[in-house]
Order: structure tokens, then C-alpha cells, then sequence
């Protein structure tokens, strides 16, 4: 197809607006949030300026927007090194320990800030009851940084009331650049409803961070910023792969539908390396809805079973014995999801969760006002963070404490903050001792590209640090942006690329639709035309890419060689189409750089599973020509950079190391 | 539809400063026709059913209809939250309801003061580990 350019023939020329900073936050989820809060407070007596930039509202954005009925990353009682075996083990042993450790030793602080924020925290009373957020406070009871003694939904899990969860610290992040932006004399340093496309480099400096750039979804505006650092917390990336459902469902994702794989896809075009890339997640849950099954495990003390009743980790437990330890013990996520799948792919569905039995046996030992304070526990659960599954129980007239229901492995998701590990490679804190020296380059959680850094779900090879741990994950980066734009006071961006042609690519899908819009008879909700593709449709063609060659559900997570080079060279086309993007109006634009980053974040998810030659995460992911575990060749991480001046891949091995000994044989 | 809005209901948040479905969702779905003064979900195969709309409307103009591509008809989960708290109305296909209130919050909307109480922070610490209400040495 002849290649289009961007004359402003067709659509009017955007208003460039240039914000000059020192930190530039891109994204307000919990890791920007973190960061806006623990960045000003040092920035704030230096004069040092902090800009954040969101594609939503801070007050309800990120992966946290609806809530949450649990914080799953509280370190409280325990021992920081069984946080790190914890997090090894269930990512197949495999991870940045020094990450994993520094997370653990910052993390609860940020639980009791949320608290004296107002976050309501479940407590328990002298009799070991459990009593919500308000009850506790009427009580007297102790704040948890105080002593208070939270309710344990599993070893790290604590629950909470947390329909607000982001709201109020959201509201926090914006106070906090508030304080910044008096002290600074700032006229505006929050920037909601902008969306940023593109990290862009320094023309003077090799592989430095020079600023973004993005387009308000709003108004006729691009936003150009100039920052000393950066902090990448945009999130990982959903419905890369076809979901399960795919009509109105298709929003239904497990994780935000809105994480459209943009913090991959921008520091990747920037150069900066990633680490295990290959990992994803797939999370077990209440069939469609999605809604959360670990408080029904860990709390309710829920057993799930194969269609024909049979405990399916129980019944494949020596089969994964004998082919995965010592991953097994415990056994970790995708191991469990594993032997669901075998029961799945065997004919043996559906996988039941019994919350009727688990309700009615903790019920022989209640009395009937705690039986309806556990019915209640049991939808705030719902309620608090998948209000969808509670329709769907609704609509299917399911009551839990009389009747099962369906579990089902959802379609992948990428992912570095959860039970999964896919992100960049980061700069660690440098004390933590046998991290090998190459681990910290002076800056924690400082990219490979300088003055480039991350948090959250970008961050590779540390996951289970959920929201809290994202929180304090940006945080630990915030301040390190701090001390990096102290040691570097006299820079002063130059950007290597013309703003002009940026705009003007930028703007070139509504060019296009302005352009050819006429040629066919078909009404806007019909569009069929020869001369471009709508974002929806460009989706639609990368999900059914990624599920049917790099293992999705329709492939029972199988993939190999030969179909993932084959994937590889359809991506390659559409990424050669996605030039040929088409957007009618600004909120159409956002959807066609969200998709365009959706390809970015499925090609390195794709590199990295062929490159890495066995089966690390069975019940993740499997590659039919090398099953099972190899230790021997594949125990290392996996990392891999584009070159930005050439766009070539480059994916090699980097070795292992151990930090944390394994506990001692029981 | 996921999210819908009810016509009878809807005033387009005129005599509000912004449109308040608009301002709050995060996958930027809703949309004002500005010639109606009527507010949509433009996009409902990308709800999320976050309900942020639903709970933020000053109307009570917005509620979900469950996915129709798995959900059967005639349920409804409808939320009124207040201050410090959320009541929800769990409505089943057969006509059973359920109510609950939760906690949202213990402090006031806007109350909060980030560093109140804090300390200053200390440029020694800059480069270690630690927060700068949390040194650790």
C-alpha cells in the first residue's frame, strides 16, 4: 500500500503545549501515586519540579480503579526472606531477588500510611473474630503500624474495605503535587486525560531519556515534555490475546481493560532492557466474571474440584512432584493451573469451586448472625473489585452457600506486579548482599537507559508485589529520580527527534480517516474501506495472531517454533498496517495507540517465548516442542533490547543468582 | 450494555462545572451529546464494569446491564455510596434481593493532609534505602 503521510489536510493542526520538568510521572495508578507522594517530599526544599501525566482521572485510574477487597503484599509478622522464597518459588524460581527483598523491607509502610489515610483495614478482636474497618475504629482497636492485628486472608494478604482504595490514594498523589506545585511555582503539574505515545531520546547524549510526548483525548492539544527523569508506571497489557468472551464480554478481562501494554511498548521503542518477557498470567477464577477466588481459598477455606469431584492438584501431585520439584512445594500458581488444564484438555470439566460446602462447614460452628456476617464477607468481596461477578451470580441466581460454581483460566495477560514477572530490567538497590555488582547502576529501579525509570507492572523479574508493593515500588523510584536529578542538575533536554514530524505521525490516523472517509457508501457504525483499518478491527487481528500462534486459549496455551515464527511474521504485517490506522474522532486516536503498543508488548511477549527453550511456567504457557522443565541450559533470565535506531531485536541469557538460601529440609 | 443511562434521568450535568461519567471513567467510554444533553457509553464491548460511573452519577442515571454474551437477563447490582460508606442492592433474576453496606473510608473526602506529621526529609538518606519518613539503615 502506498504510504501515507501527514499533511493536516484533513484534520487540524493540534496546539502544541510544552511542559518543561524535572521528574515526568507517566501514569497515576498505584505506582505513579506512589511516587507523586514520596517524590515531592524531597523534591519540594530542592525546587525540583514533578509532573504527572494520566490517560485517566488519578482519583479512579490504574488497576485499582474499581477496588480492591484485599491488600496481598503485608509483610507485618513475617520473616523478609520467606517473602523472597515465596515470590521465587511461585515464579519458578526464577527472580531479582534483591527486588523482591528491597520491595518486602519498604512495602508495609505504605499499607499504614493508606490506613491513616483513611484506608478501613479488617482487624480482629480479642476473640479472633474479624470485625470491618469501621468496627475496628468504634472498638478502639490499634492502627496496624501501632500493633492493631489485621485479618489474614493467606500468609501475606490482609483484607480491607477497599471500594475506595484508590480514591484515597489517589487523593494523597494529588495533594502531594500540590505541595509541589507551590513550591515550585508551577502553573499546572497534573495532566489527566493526556496519553502518552512516545518516550523520546536526547540528541546530545546516547541512550539518555529526554521527555514524552502525547495528545489530550479531550481537546485539539499534544503535550510535549522535557524531564530529567522518568517514571514508567502505565501498566501491563490486556487483551493482547483474544479473550474468552468476545462480544460485550470482551471488556470482562481479569485485569483492567485499559491496560493497553503502553509502558512495554514506549521503554521498549526507547531502548531500555527487559527481562523475562515470556512470563505472563493466568489467573483461575469464577468463570466469565472473572471475580476473585483467593479469599474463597485462603479465607473460606474453599476446595475446587474436577467435574467428577476429584481434587485435581491432589490427584496430578506426584506426577508434579516428579517432573517440577522443588517448585512444587508449595505449589506455585501456573503448577496448580497446570493440573486444572490436564483435567480440562482430558474431558473432565468443569472445574467447580465448592463454595456451598465451604460455607456450610464454617457455618456448623457459627451461630446465625455470624453466618450472615460470613454471607456478607463473602459478596464485599465481590463488590469491592469485580461488582461484574456479583451480576453474573445474580443474573445465574447463584446463591454460594447453596450452589458451586465454575472456575476457568482466563486468557493471558502480561503483567509485573502480580503472580507474574514480564517487565524491564531494573536497576536494583545495590546492598543487598551477594547482588551481583551488575544488578545496581547507582539508580534503583533506574532502567538500562538513563534517566529512564520504572515501577509496578513494568518492572521485570519481581512480581507479587500487588498494589501496595506497587505503591511502594514507585515510591523507591521517586525518590531515586530525586537523588538522580541532583547529581544531574545541569542537564538540559535536546530532543533527537523534530516535534513537528512526531505531531504529524501522531495525528496521522485521523488524517487517514479524514482523507478516505468518502470513498465507500458505508455509514461510520459499518465502516468497510479498502484504504485503512480501524483500531477495533486491528484488535480484533492481533488477538486472534496471539491466541492462535503463541498460545492462547484456543490452543490450550500451545505454542512452538514453527507457529510462533509464524506469528512473528504477522505481526510484522500488521505492524506495517498499523500505519494505515484510522481514527475518527480523539477518543478513537487513544484507541489506536493503545493497540499500536498492544502489538509492541505482543512482539516481545512472542521474542521471548521463543527464545527461552523449555517449559518454564506450565499452566502459563507451554511450547510443544520443548515440555517440561530444563534447568540445566534455561535457569537464568532472559533479556532483550531493541535497538531504536535500526528497531533490530537482540535476546540473550543472563545468569541467576541466588540471594536467599532455601529453608532448611523439614 | 454494560453501563447504560436513562434518558428520563440524565441532565447532561448541566449545572455541574464538568460531566461527571465523563470525568471519572477510566477507559474514557462515556460521551455527552452535547445537542441532547444526554450522556452514553460509546464503546460498551470495552466496560470493564467498574461501576465508577454508576457510583459517582448525581442523577442516578446510569446502571449496568450484565454482558449479554454470558449474562442472563433481569439481575441488577445497584450501589448508592455515601460519605464512609456503600449500600449495594443485589437483585436476582428470580427476584430475591440482597443489601449490604460496607465501609469506604475513615476520613473525610479531602481531609487528608499528605505530610502532616511528618518528618522533613534528610539529603543524607537520599541515596540509601528507606523512605523519608522511614530511614532504614
Amino acid at each position: 500500500m502506498e504510504q501515507e503521510t501527514n499533511e493536516f489536510r484533513f484534520v487540524e493542526k493540534p496546539e502544541v503545549v510544552e511542559v518543561e520538568t524535572d521528574l515526568l510521572l507517566m501514569g497515576g495508578g498505584m505506582a505513579g501515586a506512589g511516587a507523586a507522594f514520596e517524590a515531592c517530599r524531597w523534591a519540594n526544599p530542592k525546587n525540583l519540579k514533578v509532573v504527572m501525566v494520566d490517560k485517566a482521572a488519578v482519583e479512579r485510574s490504574g488497576a485499582v480503579a474499581q477496588g480492591l477487597s484485599a491488600i496481598n503484599t503485608y509483610i507485618g509478622e513475617n520473616d523478609l526472606d520467606d517473602y523472597v522464597r515465596y515470590v521465587r518459588g511461585d515464579l519458578m524460581g526464577i527472580t531479582r531477588e534483591d527486588l523482591v527483598y528491597d520491595l518486602g523491607r519498604h512495602v508495609d509502610d505504605s499499607v499504614h500510611l493508606f490506613e491513616e489515610w483513611g484506608l478501613p483495614i479488617w482487624k480482629k478482636d480479642d476473640e479472633g473474630h474479624s470485625m470491618d474497618g469501621h468496627q475496628a475504629r468504634d472498638a478502639g482497636t490499634a492502627l496496624l503500624k501501632d500493633g492493631g492485628t489485621p485479618v489474614r486472608s493467606g500468609k501475606w494478604q490482609i483484607m480491607i474495605n477497599g471500594e475506595s482504595y484508590k480514591a484515597i490514594v489517589g487523593e494523597v498523589a494529588k495533594k502531594a503535587l500540590e505541595t509541589n506545585k507551590e513550591a515550585t511555582g508551577m502553573e499546572e503539574n497534573l495532566y489527566e486525560r493526556v496519553f502518552c505515545t512516545r518516550l523520546l531520546l536526547d540528541a546530545n547524549e546516547e541512550n539518555r531519556v529526554a521527555g514524552a510526548i502525547g495528545f489530550s483525548v479531550r481537546e485539539n492539544k499534544v503535550y510535549v515534555f522535557k524531564a530529567n527523569a522518568i517514571l514508567n508506571g502505565s501498566g501491563g497489557a490486556v487483551n493482547v490475546f483474544r479473550p474468552r468472551s468476545v462480544g460485550e464480554g470482551m471488556g470482562r478481562a481479569w485485569f483492567p481493560v485499559w491496560n493497553s501494554g503502553s509502558g512495554y511498548a514506549m521503554g521498549a521503542q526507547a531502548g531500555a532492557e527487559m527481562t523475562l518477557m515470556e512470563n505472563r498470567f493466568v489467573p483461575m477464577r469464577f468463570k466469565d466474571g472473572y471475580g476473585p477466588v483467593g479469599a474463597w481459598f485462603l479465607f473460606f477455606k474453599a476446595k475446587a474440584t474436577n467435574g467428577l469431584g476429584e481434587d485435581y492438584c491432589e490427584k496430578h501431585a506426584d506426577m508434579i512432584h516428579e517432573e517440577f520439584a522443588p517448585y512444587d512445594n508449595p505449589m506455585g500458581t501456573c503448577l496448580r493451573n497446570h493440573a486444572a488444564m490436564i483435567e480440562m484438555a482430558d474431558g473432565n470439566g468443569p472445574i467447580i469451586m465448592h463454595t456451598d460446602k465451604a460455607m456450610q462447614a464454617l457455618a456448623e460452628s457459627m451461630d446465625e448472625k455470624q453466618i450472615k456476617h460470613l454471607e456478607a464477607e463473602a459478596w464485599e468481596d465481590f463488590l469491592d473489585m469485580t461488582i461484574a461477578q456479583a451480576g453474573l451470580w445474580a443474573a445465574e441466581n447463584v446463591e454460594p452457600d447453596k450452589v458451586p460454581s465454575e472456575l476457568m483460566p482466563s486468557e493471558p495477560y502480561l503483567l509485573g506486579s502480580h503472580a507474574g514477572c514480564a517487565g524491564f530490567w531494573v536497576s536494583g538497590p545495590g546492598d543487598i548482599e551477594g547482588a551481583p555488582d551488575e544488578w545496581s547502576w547507582g539508580y534503583n529501579r533506574m532502567s538500562t537507559v538513563k534517566g529512564l525509570f520504572m515501577a509496578g507492572d513494568v518492572v521485570g523479574a519481581s512480581g507479587h508485589k500487588f498494589s501496595s508493593g506497587s505503591h511502594a515500588e514507585g515510591r523507591i523510584a521517586g525518590k531515586a529520580m530525586v537523588a538522580f536529578c541532583l547529581d544531574n542538575a545541569d542537564y538540559t533536554p535536546t530532543f533527537k527527534e523534530s516535534v513537528d514530524e512526531l505531531v504529524a505521525e501522531m495525528y496521522l490516523p485521523m488524517e487517514i480517516h479524514g482523507k478516505h472517509k468518502a470513498y465507500t457508501t458505508a455509514p461510520e457504525n459499518i465502516d468497510v474501506n479498502p484504504n485503512y483499518i480501524r483500531p477495533r478491527m486491528l484488535q480484533f487481528r492481533l488477538m486472534k495472531i496471539m491466541d492462535e500462534y503463541v498460545g492462547g486459549v484456543s490452543t490450550q496455551y500451545k505454542t512452538s517454533k514453527s507457529l510462533l515464527e509464524e506469528g512473528l511474521r504477522k505481526l510484522d504485517v500488521l505492524k506495517e498496517d498499523s500505519k494505515h490506522l484510522a481514527a475518527q474522532d480523539l477518543h478513537e486516536l487513544l484507541r489506536c495507540w493503545e493497540n499500536y503498543h498492544r502489538i509492541w508488548a505482543a512482539e516481545a511477549h512472542a521474542r521471548h517465548i521463543l527464545f527461552r527453550e523449555e517449559s518454564r511456567y506450565p499452566g502459563y504457557y507451554y511450547r510443544g516442542d520443548f515440555p517440561g522443565i530444563d534447568d540445566e541450559n534455561w535457569k537464568c533470565f532472559t533479556n532483550s533490547k531493541v535497538n531504536p535506531e535500526t528497531g533490530e531485536w537482540d535476546v540473550k541469557k543472563v545468569d541467576y543468582v541466588q540471594l536467599v538460601a532455601a529453608p532448611a529440609p523439614a | 450494555m454494560p453501563s447504560f443511562v436513562m434518558t428520563e434521568k440524565c441532565d447532561g450535568c448541566k449545572g455541574q462545572e464538568k460531566t461527571a461519567c465523563m470525568y471519572i471513567c477510566p477507559h474514557d467510554l462515556m460521551v455527552l451529546d452535547t445537542e441532547r444533553m444526554k450522556a452514553h457509553n460509546q464503546e460498551p464491548e470495552q466496560c470493564w464494569e467498574c461501576y465508577n460511573c454508576v457510583k459517582i452519577c448525581p442523577q442516578q442515571a446510569i446502571e449496568v446491564r450484565a454482558y449479554a454474551d454470558f449474562a442472563p437477563l433481569g439481575a441488577a447490582v445497584i450501589p448508592l455510596r455515601g460519605s464512609d460508606s456503600i449500600m449495594w442492592t443485589v437483585k436476582f433474576r428470580n427476584g430475591n434481593l440482597k443489601r449490604y453496606k460496607f465501609p469506604i473510608r475513615l476520613t473525610e473526602e479531602g481531609s487528608v493532609d499528605p505530610y502532616a506529621g511528618t518528618p522533613e526529609p534528610n539529603f543524607d538518606d537520599v541515596k540509601k534505602p528507606g523512605f523519608f519518613n522511614m530511614p532504614i539503615s
